[in-house]
């Protein structure tokens, strides 16, 4: 525990949790005493006081996510800590590298699963959680792609256990989304804090949208000089609306709705005041059953009829590619330090959660052996259901566990119960420890760049490990320090 | 060599959007110079009809009645200023406004999203006591306030490319037809029976829909001492120079349309153009004497009606999945913005 830090906010204890301010970091350097000064010493009645007019100033410039709940519609804010998640040079060179060699297996993976299968054959992972799996698209069988990219964008979810370890809890690879709060909260620190935030360096967080439009030219069909690429949203009603129209104007290009786009002879044209124009690129931001009523769901009003004819013509470029979710699912994820090895030949920089593959009978045997102690958790699942926390489980449900898993084991997998680092926040009893994860994003075209820092959310509430914003999940600016920093000198 | 793109191109939808955008507000400002007239037409023992004369005039009627309120006053004012279920009331415009500003934050400045969000909030918080007394004028003043800062900022800070063209087209269709509208309050309003008294009575009513025209000062110093609604009427619909004039209003419209047609080499404008000469015709053609003994108000619907053609055309021409509504007479006010349910409903 850091001395300064101790007489500025004296109450502040974050348990045996990592606190990413105070602790003293084995690896890396630490987070500079005259930083936590800093911070420290703005009080808590100010911070109290600019947290407030922040918050304001989000609602006005309309940073929300909507809420629907029968005929109301309701914008929320994501709740936003004004005390920043610092991340020192080291360890942001260390995920950096992590997220960079995880992308690279995953587009791998993808190529070969999609193409030869060489990976199953070889007896790596089953060819049941391949080609078995509900995300597994065969219409992406020997169709290759630009670069060999499938996840032009991908969001991998980070933590940090009690000892300062990351590991990576899961991986995002359809569509990702969370960056443009990454990029609001540095403009909001920036103009609610210029006096904390004076002459130190952090690694910028603006470049995102050149990048990202950089690498949608790069996947562009050949012979475009310079391709038209648009962003593809559901509309205005979809909860991420506020990011798509972020995207869009950060990449500079139109933000279109399905209906706004057609195929005619197996290109896609959008319809605009002087008639069809060609698309070249679709950064879609549509799931995959929605993309094209003549593929996926036809009932899909989102999407463009077509659309995945033109793609395979060649005539169009889809980021992220269709099918990647088979790549970023629970089941697959147990297995991703062996793809990594299997692909690169090195070891994963950054490692997975312990898990215990129940489809594995010594996995089995040990998730049976250790519910109590355990997080099981249905492969087929997201947004946390099906999940039972052993610790916190009752005899029943238990029982009702074991029994799901000896049903049917190759649905499910455990994990230890992991304690999340903390960091000071601003709370109702003063600054106190929140648990908090980290969303780096990674973009990749010919090759792939990492947003310096990522999405940190932090569990608002007291003691809680939910940090997802539909249960009470705020954010954090999250600083990456630069290489060469030095005390600054502003005030 | 300059790496900017010269054929920038703009979305059917966006255009469309707007289009509605710039109406809807345009909307909320006269409906507030409209209410803080009618105040002024109120008479003794007459409130009703000077208030249900609102409904008249935005042919409202089926609307309002729709809606169960009994006509009298102060339902009349909830109707427009608090009944959020009623898409002509200030609150609907705002809601629907801010709807489309939302499709078209990509291409909006940040400023403008800004302030609509901020209005559309002030808007939210109207209460019942709002509209008592001396706080309706206060109120209304406070609306005026909203959307010309919308429009001064807009002014300031819009882009001006071939949408920027598509957002004054909205905003002047709309004016135009307000501006007729203010006048036909007169066709409703109630006078006294004696010569004298109804001599005053029709010189306090003509002052205040030039007030609520803005154009009280600039009417005055271009008219002769003592006028007739002759004058008045002219002024309204004809005057070259009154920003809210229906003539200046769709001459700009025309000189806009032009500029789509030439400096965006937008061929599909031709039509709009033919219409928007048309309609400047009409409203230059008969000498208003002829207008007054003939009818105005027959007049005044005429013109509405013309105004919706040339909006449907250049919905025709521009926009995506435009369906032209229904003509009827007195019914422009009807017109809103085809509600093709976005695809994203599907989603919500």
């Amino acid at each position: 525990m850091n001395e300064i830090f101790r007489t500025i906010w004296p109450d502040y204890d974050p348990g045996r949790y990592f606190c990413e301010l105070t602790r003293k970091r084995a690896d890396a350097g630490p987070v500079p005493d005259w930083l936590i000064q800093r911070l420290g010493s703005i009080g808590l009645e100010a911070l109290r006081a600019r947290a407030s007019a922040a918050e304001t100033e989000l609602i006005d410039l309309g940073v929300t996510f909507t809420v629907y709940s029968d005929a109301t519609a309701i914008d929320r804010i994501l709740p936003f800590d004004c005390i920043p998640r610092v991340l020192t040079a080291a360890e942001w060179s260390l995920l950096e590298r992590a997220c960079i060699q995880r992308v690279a297996a995953l587009n791998a993976f993808l190529g070969d699963i999609y193409g030869p299968g060489h990976i199953v054959r070889d007896g790596v992972i089953p060819a049941e959680l391949v080609y078995g799996n509900s995300n597994y698209r065969p219409e992406m069988k020997d169709f290759p792609v630009p670069h060999g990219t499938y996840v032009h964008v991908c969001g991998i979810d980070i933590i940090r256990d009690e000892f300062g370890d990351f590991r990576v809890l899961e991986d995002n690879a359809r569509t990702p989304s969370g960056v443009s709060y990454v990029i609001e909260n540095r403009h909001l620190m920036l103009r609610a804090f210029p006096d904390l935030m004076a002459g130190i360096r952090l690694k910028p967080v603006d470049d995102y949208g050149r990048r990202l439009r950089a690498a949608m030219s790069e996947i562009a069909p050949g012979g475009a000089d310079d391709p038209q690429v648009v962003l593809l949203s559901p509309g205005i009603y979809n909860s991420a609306y506020f990011e798509h129209v972020f995207l869009a104007r950060e990449m500079g290009v139109p933000l279109v709705v399905g209906a706004d786009l057609v195929v005619e002879d197996e290109r896609v044209y959008m319809r605009t005041t002087s008639g069809l124009r060609r698309v070249h690129t679709i950064y879609r931001r549509l799931n995959d059953d929605f993309l094209d009523p003549a593929v996926f769901r036809p009932d899909s009003m989102l999407g463009v009829r077509g659309l995945i004819g033109a793609w395979k013509a060649g005539n169009v470029a889809i980021a992220n590619a269709v099918g990647t979710g088979v790549a970023d699912d629970k089941a697959v994820y147990a297995y991703m330090p062996r793809i990594i090895k299997y692909y690169l030949g090195q070891e994963a920089l950054v490692g997975n959660v312990e898990t215990h593959i129940c489809r594995e009978p010594e996995g089995l045997q040990y998730t049976l052996d250790n519910l109590h102690k355990l997080v099981t958790k249905p492969v087929g699942e997201s947004g946390g259901y099906g999940i039972t926390i052993g610790p916190r489980a009752s005899k029943e449900e238990l029982a009702v566990a074991r029994a799901s898993i000896l049903a049917d084991p190759g649905n499910w997998i455990s994990q230890p119960m992991i304690g999340l680092s903390v960091a000071p926040t601003l709370a109702d009893e003063g600054v106190g420890p929140r648990h908090l994860d980290l969303r780096p994003f990674i973009v990749t075209g010919r090759e792939s760049w990492v947003l310096p820092g990522g999405l940190t959310r932090v569990a608002m509430k007291r003691g809680s490990l939910i940090v997802n914003s539909s249960q009470g999940g705020g954010s954090k600016d999250t600083w990456v320090l630069a290489d060469d920093l030095t005390e600054g000198t502003g005030k | 060599m300059s790496t900017m793109r010269s054929d920038a191109v703009l979305l059917s939808r966006d255009a469309e959007g707007l289009f509605w955008m710039a109406r809807y507000l345009e909307r909320v400002e006269n409906l507030a110079r409209l209410i803080d007239v009618t105040q002024s037409f109120e008479s003794p023992g007459f409130e009703t009809d000077a208030w249900f004369g609102l409904i008249r005039i935005n042919a409202d009627e089926k609307n309002f009645a729709a809606r169960g309120f009994s006509p009298d006053a102060a339902h009349v004012k909830r109707f427009y200023l608090l009944d959020r279920g009623n898409p002509t009331s200030v609150p609907g415009n705002l809601e629907d406004a801010r709807t489309n500003a939302r499709t078209l934050r990509p291409l909006m400045s940040t400023e403008m999203w800004r302030q609509i969000n901020t209005f559309h909030r002030f808007v939210g918080q109207i209460t019942p006591e709002d509209l008592e007394g001396d706080a309706l004028s206060r109120l209304c003043t406070r609306l005026k306030d909203g959307v010309q800062a919308h429009t001064g900022i807009t002014e300031g800070t819009l882009y001006r490319d071939q949408g920027w063209y598509f957002y004054e087209l909205g905003r002047l269709l709309e004016r135009a037809d307000q501006t007729t509208r203010m006048l036909d309050i007169k066709y409703t309003a109630i006078l006294p029976q004696g010569r004298e008294e109804k001599r005053v009575a029709e010189l306090t009513q003509w002052n205040a829909i030039l007030r609520a025209a803005a154009g009280y000062h600039a009417f005055k110093r271009r008219s002769r001492a003592s006028f007739s609604a002759e004058d008045v009427v002219h002024f309204l619909l004809r005057d070259p120079s009154s920003p809210r004039s229906a003539l200046l209003c769709v001459r700009r419209a025309e000189l806009h349309l032009d500029d789509l047609r030439r400096i965006y080499g937008l061929p599909a404008a031709a039509e709009a153009i033919e219409m928007a000469q048309y309609l400047r015709e009409l409203l230059l053609e008969k000498p208003i004497s002829h207008i007054l003994a003939t009818g105005l108000h027959e007049y005044l619907d005429m013109v509405q009606i013309h105004i919706q053609a040339l909006a449907g055309a250049i919905g025709r021409a521009f926009f995506r999945d435009w369906q032209p509504a229904e003509p009827q007479p007195a019914a422009a006010q009807g017109q809103a913005q085809n509600q093709t349910q976005g695809p994203a409903e599907a989603l919500a």
